[in-house]
Formats: structure tokens, C-alpha cells, sequence
């Protein structure tokens, strides 16, 4: 990349299943004032673009973008929308700074999930309108055609993917930013009632509503405003077929894709070597395993066996989601990647408390846009 | 240059009558219920109360409304609960002659954002007017809200029935 | 600017009708087809597509990019969606151009895509949900009332009569005439014509509001190595701006658009322009209603405060006049497939300044232009200013 960036401050707030004390607004506002202190900026001043990551159907307000700037301090200021995944909108923070026209720039991912009183209603909204929505079937089967064909091409067995279930529930546990810890085994997550077979209720992510702020910043000024930056060392982002129709069910191309841009632009090679722990999209218990093997940071076929044998546990070879992911977070919707990204920061800077992972000097979050589609973005960062 | 314009197809509303199209229907189930917040909350119980309120800038010296808990000028945090008038004046109107999805109407609708008497100069709230000759309405004109009786009210900007002259 | 430079190579378009029978991915198709065709590319020689696109109510899809991916050309590559209500059409390219800028990537593809229609029974009712849902939702506004309601302010603080803003309309819809993709051009239409529609919201009458519409536009961005190689005639990205205003817009003053003046600065100063007036030779505002188009030039400085309705009057923004203003016929005549209107503007500049423009030619070459767009609750302003 043609200039430095680095994560000077974040915030966060929320991260509970719900929050009925305050509106999305004063949520955005606890998280927004947080990051700005973290990173010694005057939001009013010292940014110069503001990107904000929000689905209209997911706030119930057509062109969300109008409420964002007040609770931002980014009044008269550039604000854009991304709506896509929370790392869709790090990518536009980023790319702007390349551009040498910005140096300080602020992304913003939120949820309130809670408020949404029709949710699966709204996925099944996001279907296509002519060949597959009419079908009218509870949008998580396609989660569930996925895994089948996933654990026949890869040969994962279902407790193999029930452990990645009671491993995140676990490392909730240590993360008070987490609504869904759980002392939980894969013989539970097995034994909770099918959503659509193979998949069971205790592999699919509940949600939560929160807020992340992120302040990024150009090197020469990031290094100015704190002794602690956490560099982009790399970003992608891609995008597989939308068709049900024509995608190849057992592997994730779109993560594959965002994996050779991420690993192409930090200049890395050998990932698994390279890379000391990752925050990947598991919304559905198999997503972690398929995703892992997409990101090409196990062998194909080979993520349920690592998973299973402990390897990727917090104290493991190659911790993956110590926060405890979607699955013991809770999902925050668009601003689940952000979320990942979060820890990774945390975990950089030695500040993950109780699920601090030894040895972490790079690491690599990396978030989907959930079912129906074939959207993902990953971030490799750096202390 | 034509040659960079697609020759897409355009229907007609004949088209669907006749039945030589096929279309598939669809209405999304999108039902919210929205966290009202701290300074929104407090605002909807001022109005189930009879009472509009706003909230106080330290930092700017400015009374909002609606209120909220921010600042967006300054971005600090706003400090006290100010009680307005339920007065005010007209910044600017319109007489409307369609409903939110387009179907006509004989008596004009008359949205007005409306100048709150004890908050900051500019500070107005969008409602409507009634009890008025619509060719009568003008900027600046001085109106008052005239409430729903208390027990209709349920915490709602419907409390307030509408604006009428002073 | 740093950063890598940033041409726009090639662009295309649907035709801009009522109501289409291509599907949303379709019209995107076609309009993408066409804009890689005109460059004599194909998808390989794309990087990364950017996708802008107005409320997901419209199309009725959520997560609407995903949907409109592959018809896009976005499938297997980096897909992106930027979104900042009706700025979105002139936003999308400034997305374009950071994504080239950054070094990222060598070309991008830019797909603004709307189709309105299928918001039934009246697509004005996806607008109920912009406004706050539970301070104004309640009272069931409806989108003209905030036109109707910064109209009424403008004409008040200026003491402009209808009849001073139809001038716009007419134009427009004349202008149009001569655009291949048109909806609503026609080259007989009098300031009576206008003045006499029905009254929707006083003061907006028929005649002041651009159509619902479904359409396409794409375009091809290129940094400055690939352009040279694909064209002798690249148009260069010289600046870009855009701001947000409070989302407490019955706090605002209704009557400037001070957003759009925000969005000016930041892009006038990364051209270097310093005289406005003197070095912009076309403008492509976005004129949604025909007041607007006057509000806008105002807020880009290229005409005083309250000037522009005067300006219009003596011609000086007709095609031959010293400032053409959408020559294109803008959203008044060509049509307003929201996110797709605001990006035919910025392919009205590129096909202007390459001399391509046919029957809407402005007269003396042009050198440079900008488009502009607006859009949320009437807070959002973006600018780009393109150069030869």
C-alpha cells in the first residue's frame, strides 16, 4: 500500500441482547466519544471524513445515512454510507487515506438487532424476488444446504463443527463484551434442536446490539497521536455469484477471493506462518471452519480436525475468534466485522484481559455478509 | 452517442391489465420497535403530559428541541431538561394536496415547521396546521398546539392534534 | 491532488423510462455492457465495481448491492456500496476515484442502478420511511412536504414568484428533446405549460418534479497509466467533495443549501479552482425539482445568493448561453432513476468535454465541469469537478 494507516482509537458499546436504555443514536454516541478520547482527537476538528456502515432494513429507516452525522460530531463534514459488511467500510476509511487526501478518518458500525421485531422476515427479503423468495422457506436453509455440501466435500463431521459452537460460547466467558457465554460442549450444541439439518440452533449466531468506533489515521499523524498504532497491514474484499442457482455450495470463493487481495496487498505469503490468530465470520458454527480453509490458513478439509484436536483454541497453535465471535458475542448485523476488528485491536495491544493470546503481532479479521449472499472483507493488522 | 443508450423496454400500464406480463408480488414483513433513548424518551412523556421539552447546550448556550442528549454543533454532552411553550411561530409551510403515497385529496394537508417559543432562535419541530383558512397561512404567523384531551394521549408527536392560529 | 490520477474512460446508459421490463440486475447489465463497450474493454480488464443505488425500497431487495452484483459485473471482484441517499449518483464516481487513488486498483467500473417501479402501489410511499420514526413518521409526511417546505422558504427569502423557478423546467425539459435516453424531453413545452399543472404541494406543482423512473447509468474509471492507453480523450477527476448537514432538519435554515457550498469548497479547493464563475465552462446540478437546480447554483457559488432564478431568466444558463446548466436535460427531462440520475450528470460532463455530446453540445469546448447531487433530508451535498 502506497502509504501508512494505522487503528488509533476505539470505543464500543452495548454488546448485550438488548438495549432498551438507550435510542441507536445515544448507543453511536457512547462509542463514538470513547474512540475520540482514546485517540486525543476533537471529532469537530481533527477528522476529516467520517464513514458509517448501515442496511436500511436493518434500522426500518430508508437512507439511514440522514441520522448518522449529529452522534458523530460530523456535522458539515464528509459522511458517507457503506452498506455492506462493517470491513467494507474499513476498506473505504482506508482507501481514502491512500488517496493523501485524508489523514484522519473515522468508521462507525452499529446494530440494534433488538429493535427488529421481524428479522428473519427481513433476510428472507434480501432473497431474490422472482426465482426464490416466493418459495417463502425461513432464510437460514441456505445455511443449512451449505453445510451439508460442505461437510460432504471437506468430510467435516458434525461434532467437528459443534466445537467451534462450544469453543466461541467458551471464550465468551472471558469477554465482557459478550452476550452469549456459555459452558458449553459440542455434545450440547449437537443435541439443541435442528433449524434446518444439519443445522442445529446452538450453531447459529444469536444477536446483540452494540456500537464500534474506529479512529484511523495516516502514519506520521497516527504515530503523533498515540505510542500504541495498530497498523493496516493489508485489506480485500470480494464478491462470489449472488445466485443460489450457480454457487459452489461446499467451498466460500468469495472469502478465497478476499484472501488473495488481503494477502496480495500486506505482502504475505505464507499466512499460517505469518499470521498469529484470527476474528472470523462465524455466524454459523461451519462458516468458521470453511472460512479458514478459504483463507487458505489451514489445508482444505482440514479446519474440523484442528478445531476439534484444540488447535485453535486461546491457548492453542493458532487461536481463532478468542473473543468468542458471533457465536458468543452475539451477531451485530453490518457491524459484525467491526467487531472482530475490535478484538484483533484489543489483542494487539495486549489489552484482551482474560483471553490475552501469548504471542500476537499479527492478525487477520475477516467478516461475511451473511446468508443470502456470497459478500466478505478482511483486514490484516499489526502492532 | 446513441450508441452509448441502452434500448431498454418500457411497459405500459396496459401491460399488466392485459396480463402480457408476468410479475411476482411481494409485502416485506418489516415491523420495528424502536428504543425511544433517554432525551426522546423523556420528549414523548413531556407530550403524553401536555408539556413540551427541551434540552440545553452548555457549551453553545442553545435550548433544543427535538431534545437530545448531544450537542451536534459542539459534540459535548447537553446538561438540563428546559420546559417550552407550546407556542410558536411559522418558519415555512406548504398545502398539500396528496397523500404520503400519492393519492389526491380535495382539503389540503398543511405541514408547517413550526419556531418553538423557549428554545433557540431556528429551533422547530415539523407538524400541522388546522383550524385555518389554508390561503391565510403565512411565514411568521403565530400558532399554538392544540392537544388531544389527556386521556386519548399515549406518549406520541400525535398527542399534539395540530397547530392553529393564536 | 496526490494520490494516483484518476480518468473516466468510457461510460453508458439505459433508456430512462416509467417502467421497465428488465429486471434491476438487467438494466444494470445493460448499462455496464454498454460502458465497457464504449472503452473496448471487457470485465477482465476490471478491478473492482463500485455500486450506487437509492432506498432498498425501491427495488424491494435488502442488501440490494448483493442482488445487483453479478448484473453489475461484480462477480468473483471487489463489490462495494456506497450510499448517501440521492448524492449517491455523483458519490459513486468519488468512490471511484478513491479506490483508483489509493493505488488499490487500476480500473474500476461505477453502476448506478434504480428501479423505481416496483414500489408499489406509489413509489413516494418508500419515502414515508425517511423521515424519523418516531418524532415524524406518526404524522404520515409525505416527501413533497420537505420540497414543498425549503421551496416555500427560498421563494419567501428572496421574494421569487413561480414563475421565476419554472424557467428551469422549461429548460430542461427542452434540453431533453435532444437526449437519446429521455423521458420527459420536450422541445414545444412553454413556461404556461409548467404554470398550469396541478398543484401536488404548494408551491411544487406537477410540472416542477422530475418523474418516477427506472434506469442505468456505468462508468469506466481508470488511473492515469491505463487511460492513456485506452483513449486519447480521458476526462480527468480534478476534485471532490461532499458533506452532511444535522439530521434535525426543522433546525436548519431552509432557504441555502449550505451543504452543497461544503461540498464546493472541498472539491474547488482540491482542483484549485479559485474563481468558480470563471473556470467552471458547464454544471450538471442536481434538479430533482426546478427550484433546486437555482438553490444548488447558488450553494456552488456560481451565482450569489438569490441570483440564480435571474440568471435563468436571461438565458444565461441555456445550452448557448455563458454557463450552460444541464445541458443533459437533467432530472426534469432526462428522468430521475435516483442514484442512476445523479451518474448520467457526471456522463453528461464526460460525453461534453469529449466533445461527444451530439444535439446537446455546448457551443466553445468546454474544459471543465462539474456535476453535483443532493440528497437524505436534504443534507447531503457532493461535487465532482472533471477536467480535459
Amino acid at each position: 500500500m502506497i502509504r501508512e494507516v494505522a487503528i488509533v482509537g476505539v470505543g464500543w458499546s452495548g454488546f448485550r441482547p438488548i438495549t432498551p436504555d438507550l435510542s441507536y443514536k445515544e448507543l453511536m454516541y457512547e462509542a463514538a466519544v470513547q474512540a475520540y478520547e482514546e485517540a486525543g482527537i476533537d471529532p469537530r476538528r481533527d477528522v476529516d471524513s467520517f464513514v458509517t456502515v448501515a442496511e436500511d432494513y436493518n434500522e426500518g429507516t430508508s437512507i439511514f445515512d440522514e441520522y448518522v452525522p449529529d452522534q458523530l460530531g460530523a456535522l458539515h463534514r464528509p459522511v458517507q454510507t457503506i452498506s455492506g459488511e462493517g470491513i467494507h467500510g474499513l476498506a473505504a476509511a482506508v482507501m481514502q487515506i491512500l488517496t493523501g487526501q485524508f489523514d484522519v478518518v473515522v468508521v462507525e458500525g452499529h446494530s440494534k438487532a433488538s429493535n427488529i421485531l421481524t428479522l428473519p422476515y427481513i433476510l428472507a427479503f434480501a432473497f431474490d424476488p422472482v426465482f426464490n423468495r416466493p418459495l417463502a422457506v425461513h432464510p437460514y436453509y441456505v445455511a443449512g444446504m451449505e453445510m451439508l455440501r460442505y461437510q460432504v466435500e471437506s468430510g467435516t463431521s458434525h461434532y467437528e463443527c459443534a466445537c467451534v459452537a462450544a469453543k466461541n460460547r467458551n471464550n465468551a466467558l472471558l469477554n465482557p463484551l459478550a452476550g452469549y457465554g456459555a459452558a458449553i460442549s459440542a455434545a450440547d450444541v449437537m443435541a439443541s434442536e435442528p433449524v434446518a439439518e444439519p443445522l442445529t440452533r446452538l450453531e447459529c449466531a444469536g444477536h446483540s446490539d452494540g456500537c464500534i468506533t474506529l479512529v484511523l489515521a495516516a502514519g506520521e499523524t497516527a504515530r503523533a497521536l498515540t505510542d500504541t498504532p495498530v497498523w493496516v497491514r493489508g485489506i480485500g474484499w470480494a464478491n462470489d455469484t449472488p445466485w443460489l442457482e450457480s454457487r459452489p455450495w461446499g467451498e466460500a470463493r468469495y472469502a478465497q477471493a478476499a484472501a488473495e487481495m488481503v494477502y496480495r496487498t500486506a505482502g504475505i505469503k505464507s499466512p499460517r506462518a505469518e499470521i498469529d490468530f484470527a476474528e472470523i465470520d462465524d455466524t454459523f458454527a461451519y462458516k468458521e471452519l470453511q472460512h479458514l480453509e478459504a483463507l487458505n490458513l489451514c489445508p482444505p478439509g482440514a479446519a474440523g480436525e484442528w478445531t476439534a484436536a484444540g488447535g485453535t483454541e486461546i491457548g492453542g497453535e493458532f487461536p481463532v475468534n478468542p473473543s468468542g465471535g458471533a457465536l458468543g458475542q452475539g451477531h451485530l448485523l453490518d457491524a459484525t466485522g467491526l467487531a472482530r476488528v475490535l478484538e484483533v485491536v484489543l489483542q494487539l495491544r495486549g489489552q484482551a484481559g482474560q483471553r490475552q493470546i501469548e504471542t500476537a503481532e499479527v492478525g487477520l479479521a475477516f467478516g461475511w455478509r451473511g446468508v443470502p449472499t456470497t459478500g466478505g472483507a478482511a483486514v490484516i493488522l499489526s502492532n | 452517442m446513441k450508441e452509448y443508450v441502452y434500448d431498454s423496454v418500457y411497459l405500459r400500464s396496459k401491460d399488466f391489465e392485459e396480463g402480457n406480463v408476468l410479475f411476482e408480488t411481494w409485502d416485506p414483513n418489516a415491523r420495528y420497535a424502536w428504543d425511544a433513548g433517554v432525551a426522546i424518551g423523556r420528549y414523548l412523556q413531556g407530550l403524553k403530559a401536555g408539556q413540551l421539552i427541551g434540552r440545553h447546550c452548555p457549551e453553545c448556550d442553545r435550548v433544543l428541541i427535538p431534545p437530545r442528549m448531544f450537542c451536534e454543533t459542539c459534540f459535548r454532552p447537553t446538561d438540563r431538561w428546559v420546559e417550552l411553550e407550546d407556542t410558536g411561530a411559522i418558519i415555512t409551510f406548504s398545502r398539500c394536496y396528496v397523500t404520503w403515497d400519492m393519492i389526491r385529496i380535495t382539503d389540503p394537508q398543511i405541514p408547517a415547521v413550526i419556531e418553538i417559543d423557549g428554545a433557540s432562535p431556528g429551533m422547530g419541530i415539523m407538524h400541522m396546521l388546522s383550524e385555518v383558512d389554508p390561503d391565510e397561512v403565512q411565514i411568521g404567523m403565530r400558532v399554538q398546539a392544540v392537544w388531544k384531551p389527556a386521556a386519548e394521549r399515549i406518549g406520541a408527536i400525535t398527542d399534539i392534534a395540530y397547530f392553529k392560529p393564536l | 491532488m496526490s494520490g494516483n490520477r484518476v480518468a473516466v474512460v468510457g461510460a453508458g446508459m439505459t433508456k430512462f423510462v416509467r417502467r421497465a421490463q428488465e429486471t434491476a440486475k438487467e438494466l444494470a447489465w445493460e448499462a455496464t455492457h454498454l460502458a465497457l463497450e464504449s472503452c473496448d474493454m471487457t470485465l477482465d480488464d476490471i478491478d473492482a465495481v463500485i455500486i450506487g443505488t437509492a432506498p432498498d425500497a425501491f427495488d424491494a431487495v435488502h442488501m440490494k448491492s448483493e442482488y445487483l452484483s453479478d448484473g453489475c459485473g461484480g462477480w468473483g471482484k471487489p463489490v462495494i456500496r456506497g450510499y448517501v441517499g440521492g448524492g449517491t449518483g455523483v458519490f459513486a464516481p468519488i468512490q471511484g476515484w478513491y479506490h483508483v487513488a489509493s493505488g488499490l486498483f487500476d480500473t474500476v467500473l461505477v453502476v448506478c442502478e434504480e428501479k423505481m417501479s416496483s414500489c408499489q402501489p406509489h413509489p413516494q410511499g418508500a419515502f414515508l420511511t425517511i423521515f424519523d420514526h418516531t418524532t415524524e413518521r406518526p404524522l404520515e409526511p409525505n416527501l413533497l412536504w420537505i420540497f414543498a417546505l425549503e421551496m416555500n422558504a427560498y421563494m419567501n427569502r428572496y421574494g421569487l414568484d413561480k414563475r421565476d423557478i419554472a424557467t428551469v423546467a422549461v429548460k430542461n425539459k427542452r434540453n431533453a428533446a435532444d437526449h437519446p435516453a429521455a423521458l420527459l424531453g420536450d422541445a414545444n413545452i412553454t413556461l404556461e405549460d409548467i404554470l398550469n399543472t396541478e398543484v401536488l404541494a404548494w408551491p411544487v406543482q406537477r410540472g416542477d418534479v422530475s418523474p418516477v423512473t427506472d434506469g442505468a447509468v456505468a462508468l469506466v474509471m481508470s488511473a492515469e497509466h491505463v487511460a492513456r492507453r485506452v483513449t486519447n480523450k480521458p476526462v480527468w477527476v480534478e476534485g471532490v467533495g461532499w458533506t452532511l448537514d444535522t439530521a434535525y432538519w426543522t433546525n436548519r435554515d431552509l432557504s441555502y443549501p449550505v451543504y452543497v457550498e461544503e461540498a464546493a469548497r472541498m472539491a474547488y479547493k482540491m482542483a484549485g479552482i479559485t474563481e468558480p464563475r470563471q473556470q467552471i465552462h458547464i454544471a450538471e446540478p442536481y434538479d430533482p425539482f426546478d427550484y433546486k437546480e437555482l438553490h444548488h447554483l447558488e450553494g456552488l457559488m456560481l451565482f450569489d445568493k438569490g441570483e440564480a432564478p435571474r440568471a435563468a431568466a436571461d438565458g444565461v444558463t441555456q445550452r448557448d448561453g455563458d454557463l450552460p446548466v444541464c445541458p443533459s436535460g437533467g432530472l426534469l427531462g432526462v428522468g430521475n432513476p435516483i442514484a442512476a440520475a445523479g451518474l448520467m450528470k457526471v456522463a453528461e460532463i464526460f460525453w461534453q468535454l469529449r466533445g461527444e455530446a451530439g444535439a446537446r453540445q455546448v457551443p466553445g469546448s468546454p474544459k471543465r465541469g462539474l456535476a453535483q447531487a443532493w440528497g437524505d433530508l436534504m443534507q447531503v451535498g457532493t461535487v465532482i469537478v472533471m477536467g480535459v
